[in-house]
């Protein structure tokens, strides 16, 4: 039985739905990340979750529990809010107290677990001040340590990073995930950044205009997104999605299609697609080779941008019809205005259907 | 070379436009104060005399003076008029604190369907001259037997410090995040807790603000005040009106007197609030 349990999860807000017959299971000790664009209703999701939105429709289970009626309280969570939602008169160790307030925990317990809290994420120097006299990482981990100091059923975070500066977020991202290695309960966190969500989640709910478009490990989100937009929406640079028709199914070369106006065999199965059919062919940056010269599994273009990333070079291709975007190694970067040949390599390609379904595995 | 001021800093040119200004707007109260300590001859010269010999005689004559030439000082009850003064706009705006800053969070965070109707509504009371608003008030303060005692004073003016304070409250409620609240109600606490805990602390500026626009409206009030309380419940400016007649004309040592003490309190207590005025409303614990 799964921790939490999402059924037909459903909040309007007027004519607005937000959130659309979600299902979702999130297992004990899994790690589930609600990833998505501003107002997917990812959010909306994870405060229905902690009671601080009503359901239009649709059950929530916790634990095994029903718990559509219950106050958030009463619903055994621990919540990590955006913009940390520390008690602002309140010192750090009233802050990290204040939920065993309720608990009706003794004086001496309160006392040693704020301890052990503040040793575990280095607060213990400033257990005093305010919240206005600490740093932002200060103030991220005294949210997280309010939130861990109970022993709840489950973890609700709502962008925990997103206020943190570069540096400072990759840090306290292995130190959620460790954090919640050690917990072991089932949490949800929401974002919108996917590197956060395919380095921290277990699973990946990937969602758009409040349906759930994907729910898979992170590493099946990347390999094999369902449908355009999960593969558009998770990696970078961004995946080439490039519409296309099938011209000669069930020839002994692959799967022939025209793509940028030009012709080209690809290395699938050659009744992927019905003769005829538009398609949308999906490959990464990251899956082209470059090709000496021009052959029957090639893309043609002229270089038109060159971005510098380091050890990769992006490349910006402009073909008659759309733009190909392609890493390649910067040493054997093209110079600008250049002709150049890629190969989708076998194994890389992604074919959707017309209606942005994956076809095939 | 010329030298550079510090950045942030005003410069001597700017301070001194700036003090120029402020005299002339505290210039009355300052003509006010010098007049109390003149004798009843110097307070009338012309030119006007700024060096004189200070006397006391006006403020002992606040307390206690004689009605006419060369009768007997008696007590004017003046230090009466002063607590009616204290107590009634004292427990007015306590009064219309309390419930308003309640009803503005409220407005505030549980909002009825048409809230900005409701609050525009609120505030029509204080749309009319009180002049007229006086004249339906005036009868049912006869009928209620309410008019000349404290209860009905106080009742009065709490009504009409109320909308103002539920104003200046809901916009200081709106100011501070609601993500706060949120979190005190997943960490287990009552609506009351997080209203009084968590709440009421981050707005402490804005009461103190409020506190003071509504001290000093109901402390200088007159209208209500003249036609609504009787002898034992007069207030200051009411008794101030009353006091300056006599037979040798108005006299305005002891008008300037009853002015200078009368300013006191207020001055006083707006000090006291001065630095919970100043200091910021959320204090850093959200970053936008």
């Amino acid at each position: 039985m799964a921790d939490i349990e999402l059924r037909n999860l459903t909040k309007r807000f007027g004519d607005l739905v937000a959130v659309d017959s979600v299902d979702l299971d999130v297992e004990a000790g899994e790690v589930m990340c609600l990833l998505g664009p501003s107002g997917c209703g990812k959010t909306t999701t994870l405060r229905m979750i902690g009671g601080l939105e009503w359901a239009t429709e649709g059950d929530i289970f916790i634990a095994g529990k029903l718990v559509n009626n219950l106050k958030p309280a009463q619903r055994d969570i621990a919540m990590v809010f955006q913009f940390y939602a520390l008690y602002p008169s309140l010192t750090v160790t009233e802050n990290l107290a204040f939920p065993l307030h309720a608990e009706k925990v003794d004086k001496a317990e309160i006392e040693r677990r704020v301890t052990r809290i503040a040793r575990i994420l280095e607060l213990d120097h400033a257990l005093n001040r305010i919240p206005g006299r600490l740093s932002e990482g200060e103030k991220q981990r005294v949210a997280v340590g309010r939130a861990i100091i109970r022993n709840p059923q489950c973890f609700l975070f709502d962008e925990p990073l997103s206020r943190l500066d570069i540096a400072l977020r990759q840090e306290m991202r292995g130190q959620i995930k460790m954090l919640l290695a050690d917990l072991n309960k089932a949490s949800v966190i929401v974002t919108h950044d996917q590197i956060e969500a395919l380095t921290i989640g277990d699973r990946i709910a990937v969602m758009r205009d409040g349906l759930i478009e994907q729910v898979a490990s992170p590493h099946e989100i990347f390999a094999s997104p369902a449908n355009v937009f999960v593969a558009g929406f998770i990696g970078t640079p961004q995946m080439n999605l490039i519409a296309g028709r099938s011209t000669k199914p069930g020839g002994g070369g692959g799967l022939g299609l025209s793509l940028c106006n030009q012709d080209i065999a690809l290395p699938l199965a050659p009744d992927a697609a019905a003769a005829g059919a538009e398609v949308t062919v999906g490959v990464r940056p990251r899956g082209f080779d470059l090709a000496s010269e021009s052959a029957a599994d090639t893309l043609s273009g002229r270089v038109d941008l060159i971005e510098p990333m380091g050890a990769e070079t992006l490349l910006h291709l402009k073909t008659e019809a759309e733009e190909l975007r392609v890493v390649t190694d910067h040493r054997s970067a093209p110079a600008h205005g250049a002709n150049v040949h890629v190969r989708p390599r076998a194994g890389q390609i992604h074919l959707f259907d017309e209606h942005g379904g994956r076809i095939g595995a | 070379m010329a030298r550079r001021r510090e950045i942030g800093k005003a410069g001597w040119r700017r301070t001194a436009v700036t003090a120029a200004i402020s005299f002339i707007y505290f210039f009355p109260v300052l003509w006010i104060i010098l007049t109390a300590f003149k004798s009843h001859t110097d307070a009338l010269a012309t030119p006007p005399k700024f060096l004189f010999s200070p006397t006391l005689d006006n403020f002992v004559a606040v307390f206690s003076r004689a009605y006419q030439r060369g009768g007997d000082a008696v007590d004017t009850k003046f230090d009466l008029f002063f607590f009616n003064s204290i107590f009634i706009a004292g427990t007015s705006v306590l009064i219309a604190l309390i419930i308003g800053t309640l009803a503005a969070y409220a407005f505030s965070r549980w909002p009825l369907k048409g809230n900005d109707l409701y609050m525009f509504i609120i505030l029509t009371t204080r749309m009319l001259p009180p002049i007229i608003v006086i004249i339906p008030i005036f009868l049912m303060f006869r009928v209620t037997g309410l008019a000349g005692s404290y209860v009905g004073i106080i009742l009065l003016y709490s009504a009409f410090n109320l909308p103002f304070t539920i104003w200046m409250m809901k916009s200081f409620f709106d100011e501070i995040p609601t993500e706060v609240e949120d979190a005190a109600r997943v960490d287990g606490s009552s609506e009351i807790k997080i209203f009084f805990k968590i709440c009421l602390p981050q707005v402490k500026a804005g009461i103190a603000a409020t506190a003071v626009f509504g001290l000093i409206l109901t402390w200088n009030e007159y209208l209500f005040a003249l036609l609504l309380t009787g002898i034992e419940t007069r207030t200051v400016p009411v008794a101030m009106a009353t006091a300056i007649g006599g037979d040798i004309g108005v006299r305005w040592g002891l008008l300037a007197a009853i002015e200078t003490l009368f300013l006191i309190p207020v001055v006083l207590v707006t000090f006291l609030l001065q630095n919970q005025l100043l200091r910021g409303v959320t204090f850093g614990t959200i970053k936008r």
